[in-house]
């Protein structure tokens, strides 16, 4: 029976191992093993304390070790037991409130650190246990709504907290103050001190991210890890090669949401307090984001996507580092979508002269349509002000030109021929002009665009993410 | 007279008023290979769905071992020795064709959360006895699921090494009853032939008892000890290959009312 002619032979598999070889740059990410991978992240991290004192960058460097635990912790629930959980971020917050409960003023008690932070993994796990059972009965969109619900019902608790039957446990909208720092056995860290970041926050974050991130690698690597995966794969066949489901399940709720609890924990003691409004729903749709970036199953990539996306998110706070994106990923964007690819620098220099006569029309009708920028600044800033219109007082020019780049771009992605040639001229003239008169002044809001156009970007490019274990869905 | 290792009594299931199965009696002897045949819609996959504990029978009773499995959770009763392949394949897709193997292995090792964070001497060697037993259940397959295929995810596989791959899935759980839901539908004549080869190995040198499900009459002719055929859930005749290919109702069930009269 093994030696047949060799009918049906599979070009399927030959083609498959053409196709990994196609993208071996990737690939190679997950040749290298798990530990090395590691030990170069933390040696990166570790090093920019030393590097640095700037307080600024050192807390973004903790926040980004916040956002890597949660990404890992995220993943298991979603990447690895397939379980949609919008109510990820609740554990989170439970896990921040537990401690700042258990160690501050507001009741007096000021237990030790590493004692609140296992009870904030046993009471984390033990929500999550509870918060799992609904995914008994309910998969996909169904489980999502109501995990969103359990979320709304943190949300509702802590905001209404300050009155639970006549106690008050979370203080409210006011949220707890004046948390403890983070106190080994009586010896308390201070979170600065003379005004400069106690960096030994980042090497405990650190730590905290090394032993979870070894502890999630070593079950996905075991009989459990598995069982996740396929359950994730197909429930009902699972089920049926002898895998409890419904107990996995629970697992995988009771991992995430200790993951969370511990990193809220963490976050609580260098935040020196809690309130409702930090765990928003902006920041669950942030966890999601790095979690999709990276690669829903690969904890390489929840780590390169929560990196990623916070780190874009915080530089992008500065207007320059924002324009220069902008700019960028325009140009990008249109080498991505114009065939022939010479093509796009014929749009481009359209789009330069047509800004040049633009300018010029406009400086000619009026004065204060236009903007001339002082000698002594840089040249890029200078070219920007004599190519696109800054008027001095833009008014309503601003909502109307926002209305019209819309509309503009779905005229250019509609129309064909040489009419998308004609429109997308203007419509990147418009994109630049909303830029400078209306984006660029908007940091806030404007990095969040930004990083969905990046998102779209990638997912376009790869749907499975940067290093995502997903590659197809049930066909 | 040979032990009953599966045995069905009386057992019906109906989907509000549809009876998709009513009052079945049937059993299947230790070391026996027994296809179920009919024509689409006769109760076949329900009935693999009834043994398995996908759906809980409204009425009867089902015996493995001499021992009631009704009501049992399909993954205990996977447990206690009962595997299946699914007609619409139903792989783990994007996991490697060995983790597929080795993630059924699931319900008889043991190692727990701590043990396996802890990679205590017991974890490792179980994880390296159901690594060997995966490697073992593929090779059951020849070349066809050998080596370099272990590594790729199951979905480059081709459609055939799916339906292999779905039986080696299902020993690893290390059954003794096997239910095959037609392992040769979609397949060549040459790997239908293979497919036909197999299935007597798989009893005489795996040891496991088989009910199988089949459309091809060639593969139903080749391996059965017994067939049973059915027809809207009823069991219309039980015996031989040649008794039941001859039965009036089994022509008539395939061919309508008046067939034998016209032939």
């Amino acid at each position: 029976m093994t030696e047949g002619p060799r009918i049906g032979k599979d070009e399927w598999v030959a083609r498959s191992g053409e196709n990994i070889e196609r993208h071996r740059l990737l690939n190679a990410a997950d040749r290298v093993p798990g530990w090395a991978r590691l030990v170069l992240f933390c040696l990166f991290v570790a090093a920019i304390p030393l590097v640095t004192d700037d307080g600024y960058v050192n807390v973004i460097v903790f926040d980004t070790l916040i956002f890597c635990l949660l990404a890992i912790g995220l993943n298991v629930v979603v990447g690895w037991g397939g379980l949609l959980d919008l109510g990820y971020i609740a554990f989170f917050g439970i896990g921040a409130y537990t401690y700042a409960i258990l160690s501050s003023d507001k009741f007096d008690i000021h237990l030790t650190s590493p004692l609140v932070m296992v009870i904030c993994v046993v009471f984390g796990a033990l929500i999550g246990l509870l918060v799992g059972l609904p995914s008994w009965r309910l998969s996909g969109d169904y489980l999502a709504i109501v995990t969103l619900f359990v979320y709304q019902i943190f949300i509702s608790i802590v905001t209404n907290g300050n009155d639970l039957f006549g106690v008050d446990l979370t203080g409210g909208v006011n949220g707890i103050a004046n948390i403890d720092p983070f106190d080994l056995f009586g010896r308390g860290i201070p979170v600065s001190h003379e005004g400069i970041f106690n960096s030994n926050y980042i090497y405990l974050a650190l730590g905290v991210f090394v032993v979870v991130f070894a502890a999630l690698y070593l079950v996905n690597h075991s009989r459990i890890g598995r069982a996740w995966r396929a359950l994730r794969e197909d429930e009902l066949a699972a089920e049926l090669m002898g895998m409890p489901t419904d107990w996995l399940k629970l697992l995988a709720f009771a991992f995430g949401a200790a993951v969370a609890s511990l990193t809220g924990g963490l976050f609580a003691s260098l935040k020196v307090g809690v309130f409702p409004e930090s765990f928003s729903l902006t920041l669950l749709i942030t966890v999601y984001a790095m979690l999709i970036l990276g690669g829903v199953g690969s904890q390489t990539g929840a780590v390169l996507g929560a990196v990623a996306v916070y780190v874009f998110l915080e530089a992008l706070r500065d207007p320059d580092v924002s324009g220069w994106v902008f700019y960028i990923a325009i140009v990008l964007a249109l080498l991505l979508v114009i065939r022939p690819r010479w093509m796009v620098a014929g749009v481009l220099a359209a789009t330069v002269v047509f800004g040049f006569v633009v300018h010029a029309l406009a400086g000619a009708i009026d004065d204060t349509w236009t903007t001339t920028a002082s000698p002594e600044a840089d040249s890029v800033t200078r070219f920007l002000d004599a190519w696109v219109v800054i008027p001095t007082s833009p008014g309503d020019s601003r909502t109307i030109a926002y209305v019209g780049l819309v509309a503009l771009v779905l005229l250019a992605t509609t129309v064909k021929g040489v009419w998308r040639w004609l429109a997308l001229v203007p419509t990147l003239y418009l994109a630049a002009f909303v830029w400078e008169n209306v984006m660029s002044e908007q940091p806030d809001v404007t990095r969040f665009v930004l990083l969905g156009a990046m998102l779209v970007g990638v997912m376009v490019t790869r749907p499975s993410g940067l290093l995502g274990e997903r590659r197809v869905e049930i066909v | 007279m040979a032990t009953k290792l599966l045995e069905l009594k009386g057992v019906s299931m109906a989907f509000g008023g549809l009876k998709c199965v009513d009052d079945l009696d049937l059993h299947v002897d230790e070391g026996e290979i027994v296809s179920a045949i009919g024509p689409n819609g006769a109760g076949k996959t329900t009935l693999f769905n009834l043994v398995t504990g996908v759906y809980e029978p409204t009425a009867g009773e089902i015996l493995f071992e001499g021992e009631s499995i009704k009501g049992l959770s399909p993954h205990r009763i996977t447990q206690r020795g009962i595997a299946r392949t699914f007609q619409t394949l139903r792989l783990f897709l994007n996991m490697s064709v060995r983790e597929n193997v080795m993630a059924a292995a699931y319900g008889h090792t043991k190692a727990g959360v701590l043990r396996s964070i802890l990679r205590t001497p017991g974890m490792r060697r179980e994880e390296r006895e159901i690594r060997e037993l995966a490697e073992k259940r593929l090779a059951f397959f020849g070349d066809r699921l050998m080596g370099y295929r272990w590594d790729q995810p199951a979905y480059s596989l081709s459609y055939a090494n799916r339906r292999r791959l779905e039986i080696a899935r299902a020993t690893a759980t290390n059954p003794r009853l096997l239910l095959l839901d037609e392992p040769a539908a979609g397949m060549n004549p040459k790997e239908t032939q293979e497919i036909t080869e197999l299935i007597s190995q798989l009893r005489d040198e795996g040891g496991y008892t088989i009910l199988v499900i089949e459309h091809d009459m060639h593969v139903v002719e080749g391996i059965s000890d017994r067939v049973i055929a059915l027809d809207h859930g009823v069991k219309i005749a039980e015996g031989t290959f040649e008794e039941v290919a001859t039965n009036p109702r089994v022509v008539e069930a395939y061919l309508g009312t008046g067939a034998m009269e016209r032939k």
